[in-house]
């Protein structure tokens, strides 16, 4: 909480603060993760392969039997649950922050070319637009996973095209009414070159709605890499990740719920805390909000 | 003395649907119809006329940020470029706007500071930052804003100094012409003259020539040096300011002046015209302004009246002008 705010002024700080439990729990939670997803490798106490078949199924420290050896508990190899998901946390998160970077690039360049460009080029973005939102997402992966194989690189890539036709039909219809207001004709009757005029006046005037926008394809990331993780076909054993801790579990629901529940619950905490997050920095990026307020 | 600006023949027409249905025709809507005038280094145009006359749309077709449909702007002997190259980014180094809105047109996301520096980045004008700051902040001191504004974000302005803002920025690139269009119609009367003021101010030490578009009469009697009545789209009249108040010729400019309140305990009968503000799309025959016109005859019903000179330096487009040589001297002059 203070690592997030001391880099930011007092008045984010008070600003911070002052805000209501739910911004502040969302932000305890994303810094927990992001410690965990750092120094994940000093936090694991056991290596995640190493298999003790003496110890399978041991249920966690708050239930009965379990044991401070293995706080979460183990898994049907007697791998430390506490472990995975701890290095699940940082394998999904870095998978998901850097997809949705690449989809908002994407989008973002797609969009404002649209918009700039008008015609047939525009018209062939709004087809690819169309088309990308037509198809099911998940069989395009499918169908990447299956004839390019897997790999880490490929996996993140292909996600990274999840979403951005949301946010380039988005950033489209957000440039196309900025270039109409005043200080982009401004800007442009001063001689800019139109990059000019989209990066540096149009896109921070736009930034808000596309953090929001991003925002709401983290958690979505999430859940599209965890599902397909649990289908086999993202992240790869050894590696880990939420989605295949969960999808391994599966055949244990009854007998260990803890397995399906820990990485269950992280998955849903990190969505909820990151949707606030967004909702709350969108309110701060508007000067002219600072001064009503 | 050659002109500076040359208008010749300025026309621009829109395509417009005639109807609200999906498919009506489209008609062209004469914005800007053969307009001429010229415009002498250090002098101020004024151009008035009710809105949708074609004034705004005239000053932006001058500064080059539009195609014509005809005519041709020749600004020191160079023509304008209109697509938006190289060249034509080039010349907004002479040619700047001062615009109506100071609200919207600053970016609300930049300290207004980095704003005036702007135009000095994007023309590479200034070996380094620090120097390109020095100049935005030597025309603070110009346009009578404190340095500690530099910083600031255009919500925390007042409106007079958001258009100081706006002006320091159009004239950080030291051009030769500045349009300003309407440029104190959105601030109030005191505000407003302050910076009618600072605008006579800057065009004596600068030498700038000012086309000044308004439709308050009031200012553009104050800062213009030559007048242009415009109605829907065309020139009625053209005359020195203090001939143009002193006598206006043209019907429509005669109505246009006894629509100015006046403060006088008896005030002169107002010449008012009938019927509703003109429609573009829907130009009259023969003289345009002959259906709202006192004085129409069966001529202006049919034939568009030429702009002609009536004496020297001073034109009218008008079938019946009022009578220059009879001059009752007449009442207008306070306004």
């Amino acid at each position: 909480m203070a690592l997030v705010a001391s880099t930011r002024s007092r008045s984010t700080w008070q600003r911070v603060t002052r805000s209501p439990p739910s911004i502040v729990l969302a932000f305890v939670w994303i810094a927990i993760m992001v410690v965990i997803a750092v120094t994940a490798n000093h936090l694991a106490p056991y290596d995640t392969a190493a298999t003790d078949l003496g110890a399978r199924l041991r249920p966690p420290v708050f239930m009965s039997g379990g044991d401070w050896n293995h706080i979460l508990g183990t898994d049907q190899l007697g791998r430390d649950t506490f472990s995975r998901l701890v290095l699940s946390v940082r394998a999904s998160m870095t998978i998901a922050i850097i997809s949705t970077f690449i989809a908002a690039a994407i989008g973002i360049v797609l969009g404002f070319v649209a918009a700039h460009s008008r015609g047939r080029l525009e018209q062939i973005i709004l087809m690819l637009i169309d088309a990308q939102a037509a198809i099911p997402f998940m069989i395009v992966a499918l169908a990447v996973l299956a004839f390019f194989g897997n790999s880490l690189v490929l996996f993140t890539v292909l996600l990274g095209f999840y979403g951005w036709e949301r946010i380039a039909r988005l950033c489209r219809g957000l440039a196309l009414s900025a270039s109409e207001q005043g200080y982009t004709i401004a800007v442009r009757d001063i001689g800019a070159s139109p990059v000019r005029v989209y990066a540096m006046h149009i896109l921070p005037n736009v930034a808000s709605s596309l953090i929001v926008a991003m925002t709401l394809n983290l958690p979505e990331v999430i859940l599209l890499e965890t599902s397909l993780s649990f289908l086999g076909l993202g992240v790869q054993p050894p590696l880990s990740s939420l989605g295949n801790m969960v999808g391994a579990a599966r055949d244990y629901m009854e007998r260990a719920p803890w397995l399906v529940l820990a990485p269950s619950a992280v998955i849903m905490f990190t969505a909820l805390a990151i949707s606030i997050i967004g909702d709350w920095f969108r309110d701060l990026t508007d000067p002219a909000g600072e001064s009503a307020r | 003395m050659p002109s500076f600006l040359e208008v010749q023949g300025l026309t621009k027409h829109f395509s417009v649907r005639s109807g609200a249905g999906l498919f009506s025709p489209r008609i062209p809507l004469k914005a800007v119809d053969d307009v001429s005038f010229s415009l002498k280094k250090g002098e101020t145009l004024g151009v008035v006329g009710e809105s949708g006359c074609g004034k705004s749309t005239t000053g932006r077709l001058v500064l080059g940020m539009m195609a014509p449909t005809h005519g041709s702007i020749l600004l020191d002997g160079t023509a304008v470029h209109t697509r938006h190259d190289a060249v034509w980014r080039a010349q907004r180094q002479r040619m700047q706007m001062v615009y109506q809105d100071p609200v919207s047109f600053l970016d609300r996301r930049l300290p207004v500071g980095r704003q005036v520096m702007e135009p000095l980045t994007v023309h590479s004008i200034g070996s380094s930052v620090a120097e390109r700051r020095e100049k935005a902040e030597a025309l603070f001191s110009v346009v009578g804003l404190r340095p500690d504004q530099f910083a600031s974000y255009p919500h925390e302005l007042s409106g007079g100094q958001r258009q100081r803002v706006i002006l320091a920025r159009a004239l950080v690139l030291d051009p030769e012409l500045l349009v300003c269009d309407e440029p104190v119609s959105a601030l109030d009367v005191s505000v407003g003259a302050q910076v009618v003021n600072l605008l006579k101010d800057v065009q004596l030490s600068r030498g700038l020539t000012y086309l000044f578009i308004s439709h308050d009469l009031k200012i553009v009697r104050q800062v213009a040096d030559r007048v242009i009545v415009m109605y829907l789209g065309r020139i009625v009249e053209e005359a020195a300011t203090q001939e143009l108040f002193q006598q206006p010729v043209h019907p429509y400019t005669r109505a246009l002046m006894s629509a100015v309140p006046s403060l006088k305990p008896h005030p002169q009968r107002r010449l008012s015209i009938q019927g509703s503000p003109p429609n573009p799309m829907q130009v009259p025959n023969g003289c345009v302004f002959h259906p709202r016109c006192p004085r129409a005859s069966k001529l202006c019903q049919t034939e568009r009246p030429e702009l002609r000179n009536i004496a020297a330096n001073r034109s009218v487009a008008c079938h019946h002008p009022e009578d220059t040589t009879v001059s009752s001297p007449r009442k207008l002059e306070t306004i």
